[in-house]
């Protein structure tokens, strides 16, 4: 009954070619195929958005993907945010006002507010709450999740206008 | 919580699709956006043999309006109607985007497709109440050609429609624009599936309402008419008095069931609740424009 | 959306690090995705472990045939209890007379007490292979009468949980002859019942373990997501009869716990079973549903209150009768005591109550065991103390602000003996009812109250003040009678023949930032930059005994243990340098990785160099110094309590009963702060979990038992909309029993929330003559009670 079909994918800007069984998630061939284990499984129906990954640029969940449906896509994860080792503004902004502390959810929330801001550079704080909602977080109460995020919207701002 | 094992077919056009489900039986099943069948896969709550993706044809994702008429293709995402904004596409169908701002979060709103939550059937659904309140017409695609069916007959209780086993939703129909419309809802937590829906549209001769439709979600099998407060409002003056009797009648006409989220007298209390405010709201739009958000 | 914080000013001696909001040490690997949780750890060879798990609460096991599962391709192992050699089932144990003591098998043989209790496991070659053969094993039940309700559980001729009986504690905590004439001659009397739901800590990451064996060393080492390193170590090796030094315990990045996690878990000994058994390394990884349905749980209680007051609102005497539904088990180390013993020991919290009676018991149903769930009891009891006091407010016609000065121990009377030998240590009680109070303006507030009543709107203010018992060592915990007693830790401070230093330390960080912290608390002592220390943890084979991370320990006693560590380290170095330097050692000062005379700061040595004489040129080492540089230390505290005033405002929608929450604001004072940024959120994120717990969260049983909250759609984790910033206040009284000044504070956030947010809402109704007595406000409820009472009272309609 379950065939295997070979797919490829490109992450983070390399091409991967694997084969995997249907009912394989995008967030199983990701962590356990690719090993880009940065995104993470919370819930696996779809509510807490810790597997939330870009595919084609749009935000999704990767535990309601099977990774078949992604062949021949572009999916960006955590791990394609820094650059030559360097946090980027938004990961910046996330230490600097404590936008974390165990972790797990941690990357789901970067990959949902980099697909806000390149979307709405310029949200407002209400734009940013709304999208932020789409998470789950149990450890920080979600407040310095949204500062680091307003901080890293008008960061790029500050950043545009000079 | 991973799905039992499934056959895996993707089409990229309509006919491979429905060729595909006549080759592979009644319990194969056609996935789009995937957002209210796998989770429902990952709980093994259902357990097809086989899925059809369907998301990739290419000539089933478009909004155009034709005349009066809107009509949205089976795979239109709902981030895609919550974005419309074109007035030539949109102008006199603005609850539809406003409608999307409740689906869910902006994650799902991009994989999840317009037929997809046709076909899903949850009455609590906004598309299905659009559907009805607005007086769609689903059109499916099957081995012996196209069928049209209308809203109110497609919808046949919780997650069952009239769609045959080897169809397929195509696109739904909105037969004309409806600018003074509006949905409000209450849920628990922002995004979560409505406890209770209430999306209403009138037309309005000066003061005097005409062609009032009320629909209300999650109180039934099925996006419930409540014809009740339909007669109420028909040839009635639009205003608060009005709405609250409307309002009423909505509310003892609708049998809910109780949950963990609400009781069944909750849920009546809320009908007559959002059915005012929805009407406030909608009537309200002939000033301009407005944003229906709700409870 | 700016943060409102007002500095701390602290009264101690911070040294250049303790005080300061540093960036964490934790944050790179979870900002780029190289964060390693239990999931994230690949093996060759790994097969994947699943469970059967019962569906009925309540069943006799006829058998169970695991053919079909054995038969399924890629299913490498099926075992039953049977098959479980000489392991010993968990008996969890107080040595107390009231206690009973039960067994919970690490899987079901003949019976099943709990929806979800795993009767059998497969390993597999995947995650999905071993779901499929889990599903095929067939059992045969006799399904029997399920006991859900605590009362049903307390009834004459109840269905028996266990053999024992139903109730596994009963206390008759504490008594005083003369309560109950001076409840008879009190000015006002009041009596209550408050409960709440039972509900679950939902970390982000569930449950997850890998066991793997190393035949070449012979031993095994046990991967998991867990807060107590050491006592999974110690248990799971009693449990499976081997040597404990054979088995090793590595808790790798955690992703989250809140005290589901600090307590032993069948399936961390059934890991290393089927590890050992099949010869391979073994993963298994709890799903959300079984997180849901099985994973400990706990909060559901209820406190029988009567208590007297004077004419002026003071309280005289309160009776307590406490009953926590426990589940099916007790869980170790702490068992199914430590709910009811909690809320007994603490009940009066920061309130000058000198006559007390207490009766607190534990009470098994067929519900999953309960495990000390953030706040445990403290929650329960501040709700019940808190809407005491508002209702004696009302009756007495007395400010709510009033009526807690009244009743708080005054700073001056501290330290306080409570009438059952409990001891508040040092506080800020009425500087924080005062700061929080101020800040919601209370007296505009009343004005703005009834000019809204008049418009038919609810507004309602809460306020909640409790003291937050933390870092107690073993005498406290030896009054509890566990057989295990925790409470002391231990830290290493070990500078390496290059001059680095690491700390390691028997705490388990799991996102409250120990990496960070810990280091700030040497780098003050140590003379050198935090990000010259690295902070080890979580690791049995590497670091010294210790409990772990629960119960708002780690500072105080973590803290304690790393400050003498590091001091002792410093003294060493110290009197290294005063050697090589030809000085005293009391003239060396360490600073930026240096050791010189004070006064010369050019004639110094640096770290580097004197590690190397320590390790690597002995010959130079003075005659009594022994080689290397290291110092071990422990701590062992009798506790501190931090404190808080919690006050919100609150809007109740009079047609929908929703509850939002216009403002939040926390005076807090947890003494000495290591890092404000970490306390901030410590506060915040307690504080939605107590709003969850007051308007969301509820586990819900159907009367056979059967779970009806069995995912995130129905059980309700609030998101970012439902949760309004918190306005965070700091008060800064130093703790004398922690070393470094700092109290635990990591619960007072689920503390006072669920207090905070009832007594607002019931001040938004009480003029309709409605109580808020349970958690969650569910708004179905509200609003059948504001229509009840409609006719007469309800001010204008809409």
């Amino acid at each position: 009954m379950s065939d295997v079909h070979l797919i490829s994918l490109v992450v983070n800007g390399t091409r991967h070619e694997v084969a995997v069984e249907p009912r394989r998630t995008l967030a199983d061939v990701l962590r356990h195929d690719l090993g880009y284990t940065g995104t993470h499984v919370g819930c696996e129906h779809g509510i807490c958005g810790a597997c939330t990954v870009l595919l084609d640029g749009e935000p999704c969940r990767s535990c309601l993907i099977f990774g078949v449906q992604a062949d021949d896509t572009a999916v960006e994860t955590v791990e394609g945010l820094a650059q030559e080792g360097k946090l980027n503004p938004l990961q910046e902004a996330f230490t600097e006002h404590h936008a974390l502390q165990c972790g797990f959810c941690t990357p789901g929330f970067l990959m949902l507010a980099t697909a806000l801001l390149r979307e709405n550079p310029a949200p407002s704080d209400d734009e940013i709450r709304e999208a932020m909602a789409s998470n789950i977080c149990r450890c920080t109460g979600y407040q310095s999740i949204l500062e680091a995020v307003r901080a890293a919207a008008d960061a790029a701002g500050e950043a545009h206008r000079e | 919580m991973k799905p039992a094992a499934f056959a895996y077919h993707r089409v990229e056009r309509t006919e491979d699709a429905l060729e595909r489900l006549a080759e592979l039986g009644d319990e194969a099943k056609v996935v789009a956006g995937g957002q209210s069948l796998v989770p429902m896969m990952n709980f093994r709550l259902v357990r097809p043999p086989a899925l059809v993706d369907i998301s990739r044809i290419p000539e089933l994702r478009y909004v155009m309006r034709d005349g009066d008429s809107l009509r949205v293709g089976a795979l239109t995402r709902h981030r895609e109607v919550e974005c419309l904004s074109d007035p030539d596409i949109v102008s006199g169908y603005e609850v539809l985007p406003a409608a999307a701002r409740w689906v869910g979060h902006l994650p799902i709103r991009t994989r999840g497709t317009f037929g997809g939550s046709i076909a899903h059937a949850d009455p609590s659904a906004e598309w299905c109440m659009m559907a009805v309140l607005l007086d769609a017409t689903v059109v499916v695609a099957g081995p012996e050609g196209e069928r049209e069916i209308a809203a109110r007959d497609f919808f046949l209780g919780f997650f069952t429609t009239t769609i045959e086993p080897g169809e397929l939703v195509v696109e739904v129909r909105f037969p004309r624009p409806r600018p003074l419309a509006a949905i409000q809802e209450f849920a628990r937590r922002h995004g979560d599936f409505a406890v209770v829906a209430a999306a209403v549209a009138v037309d309005l001769d000066g003061d005097r309402i005409d062609d009032a439709r009320v629909v209300v979600g999650g109180v039934d099998e099925v996006p419930l008419r409540a014809e009740a407060a339909e007669e109420v409002l028909d040839a009635a003056s639009a205003g608060d008095d009005t709405f609250a009797e409307a309002a009423r009648a909505a509310a003892a006409a609708v049998e809910p069931s109780s949950d963990v989220h609400g009781s069944a007298e909750y849920r009546k209390e809320l009908t007559a609740v959002l059915v005012r405010r929805a009407l406030a709201d909608a009537v309200a739009r002939r000033g301009g424009t407005e944003d229906g958000r709700g409870a | 959306m700016a943060r409102e914080v007002a500095p701390p000013t602290p009264t101690a001696a911070a040294g250049r690090w303790v005080g300061r909001s540093i960036r964490r040490y934790e944050d790179p690997r979870h900002l780029t995705g190289t964060a390693s949780f239990v999931d994230d750890i690949q093996r060759t060879g790994l097969l994947h472990l699943a469970y059967a798990r019962s569906p009925h609460a309540v069943a006799r096991i006829r058998a169970i045939d695991t053919s079909a599962a054995a038969r399924l391709d890629g299913v490498r192992a099926v075992l039953v209890a049977q098959d479980l050699d000489a392991a010993a089932p968990l008996r969890p144990i107080l040595n107390r007379d009231d206690f009973v003591g039960v067994e919970m098998p690490l899987l079901a043989q003949d019976r099943v007490r709990h929806v979800g209790e795993p009767l059998a496991l497969v390993v597999a070659d995947s995650p999905h292979v071993a779901e499929d053969a889990a599903e095929r094993i067939e059992v045969d039940y006799e399904v029997g009468e399920a006991v859900i309700a605590m009362d049903a559980a307390l009834a004459q001729d109840a269905p028996r949980v266990h053999d024992e009986g139903n109730v596994l504690l009963d206390a008759a905590f504490h008594d005083d002859p003369e309560l109950d004439g001076l409840l008879e001659d009190a000015a006002l009397v009041v009596e209550e019942t408050i409960s709440s739901a039972r509900v679950t800590a939902v970390p982000m990451e569930g449950r997850a373990c890998l066991a793997e064996w190393d035949d070449r060393d012979q031993r095994l080492t046990l991967w998991s997501s867990t807060q107590v390193p050491h006592v999974v170590r110690t248990t799971v090796a009693a449990l499976l009869g081997m040597p404990e030094r054979a088995l090793r315990v590595v808790a790798p990045d955690v992703g989250g716990g809140f005290g589901q996690k600090c307590v032993v878990a069948r399936e961390e000994a059934l890991a290393c079973i089927a590890a050992r058994r099949v010869g391979a390394p073994v993963k298994w990884v709890e799903d959300r549903r079984e997180n849901l349905i099985a994973g400990f749980q706990g909060h559901e209680q209820r406190f029988a209150l009567r208590a007297g007051f004077d004419g002026d609102g003071r309280l005289l005497g309160v009776a307590a009768d406490i009953s926590c539904d426990v589940g099916a088990y007790s869980t170790h180390p702490f068992t199914c005591g430590v709910e009811p013993l909690m809320a007994a020991t603490e009940l009066l919290g920061p309130y000058a109550v000198r006559h007390y009676r207490a009766h607190a018991r534990a009470v098994a149903t067929n519900k999953p065991p309960m495990a000390p769930y953030r706040g445990v009891s403290r929650p329960q009891m501040v709700l019940a103390m808190e809407r005491l006091l508002q209702r004696a407010a009302r009756r007495l016609e007395l400010d709510d602000v009033e009526i807690r000065r009244r009743n708080l121990i005054p700073a001056d009377q501290l330290p306080w003996t409570g009438p059952a030998g409990l001891v508040l240590d040092s506080g800020s009680y009425h500087e924080s009812l005062e700061l929080c109070a101020g800040a919601l303006h209370v007296e505009a507030f009343r004005a703005r109250q009834r000019a809204a009543r008049e418009e038919g709107r609810l507004l309602g203010l809460g306020l909640a003040c409790f003291a937050e018992r933390t870092g107690y060592g073993t005498e406290a915990f030896n009054q509890r009678k566990m057989s295990v007693t925790p409470g002391y830790d231990s830290a290493i401070a070990r500078m390496d023949p290059t001059g680095g230093v690491t700390i390691y330390v028997g705490t388990s960080g799991h996102g409250q930032g120990h990496l960070t912290t810990l280091a700030q608390v040497a780098a003050d002592h140590l003379g050198v930059d935090p990000d010259q220390i690295e902070v080890r943890q979580s690791d049995t084979d590497s670091t010294p005994y210790g409990w772990g991370t629960f119960a708002s320990r780690s500072m105080v006693v973590g803290g304690g243990a790393t400050q003498r560590a590091a001091t002792a380290l410093a003294d060493r170095v110290r009197r290294l340098a005063a050697h090589l330097l030809e000085a005293a050692p009391e003239d060396v000062e360490l600073r930026d990785g240096r050791a010189f005379v004070r006064g010369s700061p050019e004639h110094a040595l640096s770290f580097a160099d004197l590690a190397r004489v320590a390790y690597l040129e002995a010959q130079k080492l003075p005659e009594d110094e022994r080689p290397g540089l290291e110092a071990q230390a422990t701590f062992d505290p009798p506790g501190t309590f931090s404190n808080a005033t919690h006050g919100c405002v609150v809007e109740v929608d009079p047609e929908t009963a929703r509850v939002r929450i216009e403002r939040y604001v926390v005076a807090e004072d947890c003494g000495v702060m290591i890092n404000p940024a970490i306390v901030e959120g410590q506060v915040r994120g307690g504080v939605a979990q107590g709003i969850a717990a007051a308007l969301y969260e509820e586990l819900v049983l159907g009367e056979d038992g059967q779970p009806q909250t069995t995912s995130l759609m129905d059980y309700l984790v609030p998101t970012a909309a439902e949760i309004p910033p918190i306005e965070i206040l700091h008060l800064e009284t130093p703790s004398e029993y922690s070393e470094t000044g700092a109290k635990g504070m990591g619960e007072g956030g689920t503390m006072g929330a669920p207090a905070c947010v009832a007594t607002a809402v019931a001040d938004a109704v009480a003029h309709l003559g409605i109580e808020i007595d349970r958690v969650p406000v569910r708004p179905d409820h509200l609003l059948a009670a504001l229509r009840r009472a409609e006719p007469a009272e309800r001010g204008a309609s809409r």
